[in-house]
């Protein structure tokens, strides 16, 4: 019988906690599955030795680790792992190394899964407008969206072994350009404030900045607030044409709620809406939906926060 | 001189609402445009053949309702169309076997595609045919410099990371700071008398095979408040209902 693989979570050079929740989905597919740690020292693999739910961990280890290159990881993670269907997170790096990893062993591949019932995968298709279910027959590379599985529990101690691996780098990094401010991407945090239209000005975001740097949060921004001011970036757009997001938390102010962004924040665990029209699409999906203008309620829900996080 | 490759599909308008007739979308009644992605891809892909000198030829999968697609690209400015004939749901790994075969056989350079297409959003076409082809890889460019290789620049964690990327290669575009160019009237004409090339290739059958389609789980009625002043209880159940902060 063939096994079922996670690939981990690598950020920054560690294991991602979203790996847990891969192990759960995995789980799902039958059977206690492989965790490979793609890794350039082999202690990053503790990380996910305490995770409960994986049968055994290899610690792939391999200098092509050290930045991604999806050639090179494709190759040395294929040349380690067993048969069977591979687990992944559905990260824009990962479901990017999924989809050269089932090429390369001419199997396809499922991104985006939030629900998994036998051979029975459903993802969101049309950015969340709709639902589709595939059936699989046959090995096959799937990427998971993190928040929608449970997390295996920790407590494990799962046994590690040590496999020296390798593949060809096709691209190099030349350069990594940091942000200029350290607030997250909306990519990357599970707490967005998007603000839209309705903030009145792109000055006006600083109210939301200062919010997210009390919470740890991204601030994000809807396709009209990037088309009609120039100083918020396309990077910080939510929705169809900018970043599909599925945070814990997503609080949308000044934000109508068209399908478009709808499309790319609908699945966040908990919607907070602030708008000063009272039909605004966006309530229809908001769990905490407060009627009124971003200048009533920011100062209130700041002091609020501020007091709560202290 | 270059020959480069954009690959382009027809998706529903972004704007449509999406319906059912039974367990299946029903797409009929909802207009088809080029997916946004690939306006990028086209776009990038043109800006490559102003510096590099080349030509620009765009492919797309499907029956004769996709050549609109292919029209929609040459009308912009690229060189030559083709479209490969297929009326059936492919899988990624079916999807992935027609394109490799089709670009091998042209002596490309370079592809670009979107970065995902609005309909499933998945993103695997650019790095799967990449790996299929043998080439080099970046996905969800918001950057790119044409010289003997290409200067590529990406998000990573923190954020961006440049990458040179030797050619032959696969480039998957994310808006960034462009701008695309729009068809102008000499180029709607010269679209309406191109010719699509229709390639004929065979398809592996696909194992993952489409069981239904459904509406997103309706979302449980929130709880509203009037004004301003609420946002103070909210903070609250964020901590003490939702276990978020």
């Amino acid at each position: 019988m063939s096994e079922t693989i996670v690939i981990a979570e690598i950020v920054k050079g560690a294991v991602h906690s979203t790996t847990a929740e891969l192990i759960t989905a995995a789980q799902a597919l039958g059977s206690q599955p492989v965790v490979i740690v793609p890794c350039t020292d082999a202690g990053t693999a503790d990380g996910a030795s305490e995770m409960s739910g994986a049968s055994r961990i290899i610690a792939a280890k391999s200098d092509v680790f050290a930045n991604y290159d999806a050639a090179g990881w494709a190759a040395a993670i294929d040349a380690v792992a067993p048969s069977g269907v591979i687990v992944a997170s559905a990260s824009p790096q990962s479901k990017d190394l999924a989809a050269r990893i089932a090429a390369r062993r001419g199997i396809s591949v499922v991104q985006d899964v939030v629900k998994i019932d036998g051979h029975n995968l459903t993802s969101p298709i049309y950015s969340g407008k709709a639902m589709q279910t595939v059936a699989l027959s046959g090995d096959a590379v799937l990427t998971v969206r993190p928040n929608v599985f449970d997390a295996a529990p920790s407590g494990g101690s799962t046994e590690i072994s040590v496999v020296d691996t390798t593949g060809d780098m096709a691209t190099a990094v030349q350069e990594f350009m940091a942000r200029a401010s350290s607030r997250l991407d909306v990519a990357e945090a599970n707490i967005i404030i998007s603000g839209g239209r309705g903030m009145g000005s792109p000055d006006n975001f600083v109210h939301l900045e200062s919010i997210a740097d009390t919470l740890g949060a991204a601030v994000g921004a809807s396709r009209a607030a990037v088309d009609t001011w120039e100083s918020i970036p396309h990077s910080m757009q939510v929705g169809q044409t900018g970043k599909t997001v599925n945070p814990n938390l997503y609080i949308a102010v000044g934000i109508s709620g068209a399908i478009q962004h709808l499309a790319g924040m609908r699945s966040s665990k908990y919607i907070v809406a602030i708008n000063k029209d009272a039909d605004a699409p966006i309530f229809q999906h908001a769990d905490y939906g407060i009627v009124a203008t971003w200048e009533e309620a920011l100062p209130v829900l700041q002091s609020t926060l501020s007091s709560m996080m202290a | 001189m270059s020959n480069i490759i954009v690959l382009v599909k027809q998706v529903p308008d972004t704007n449509a609402r999406i319906v059912l007739s039974g367990d299946r979308v029903d797409l009929s009644a909802v207009k088809k445009v080029m997916s946004p992605y690939d306006e990028f891809a086209v776009e990038t892909a043109l800006q490559h053949r102003d510096a590099n000198g080349g030509e620009v030829t765009a492919i797309t999968v499907g029956d004769a309702g996709a050549d609109k697609v292919l029209k929609d690209a040459k009308a912009i400015g690229v060189d030559h169309i083709v479209r490969i004939d297929s009326s059936e749901s492919l899988d990624s790994n079916a999807l992935q076997t027609v394109l490799a075969s089709v670009v091998k056989s042209m002596d490309a350079n370079v592809v670009y595609c979107g970065k995902s297409a609005a309909d499933t959003g998945a993103g695997s076409t650019g790095p799967g045919l990449a790996e299929r082809l043998g080439w080099a890889s970046v996905s969800n460019s918001i950057s790119v410099s044409f010289g003997e290789q290409l200067s590529v620049i990406t998000p990573s964690a923190g954020g961006n990371a440049r990458y040179n990327v030797p050619l032959p290669a696969v480039v998957s575009c994310d808006k960034g700071d462009m701008k695309v160019r729009k068809p102008n009237v000499k180029g709607i004409m010269q679209a309406k008398r191109a010719k699509v090339d229709v390639q004929t290739v065979d398809a592996p059958a696909s194992t993952v095979s489409v069981v239904s389609h459904s509406m997103p789980p309706a979302k449980p009625a929130g709880k509203s408040y009037e004004g301003g002043a609420a946002a103070a209880e909210v903070a609250q159940l964020l901590r003490d209902e939702a276990n978020v902060i």
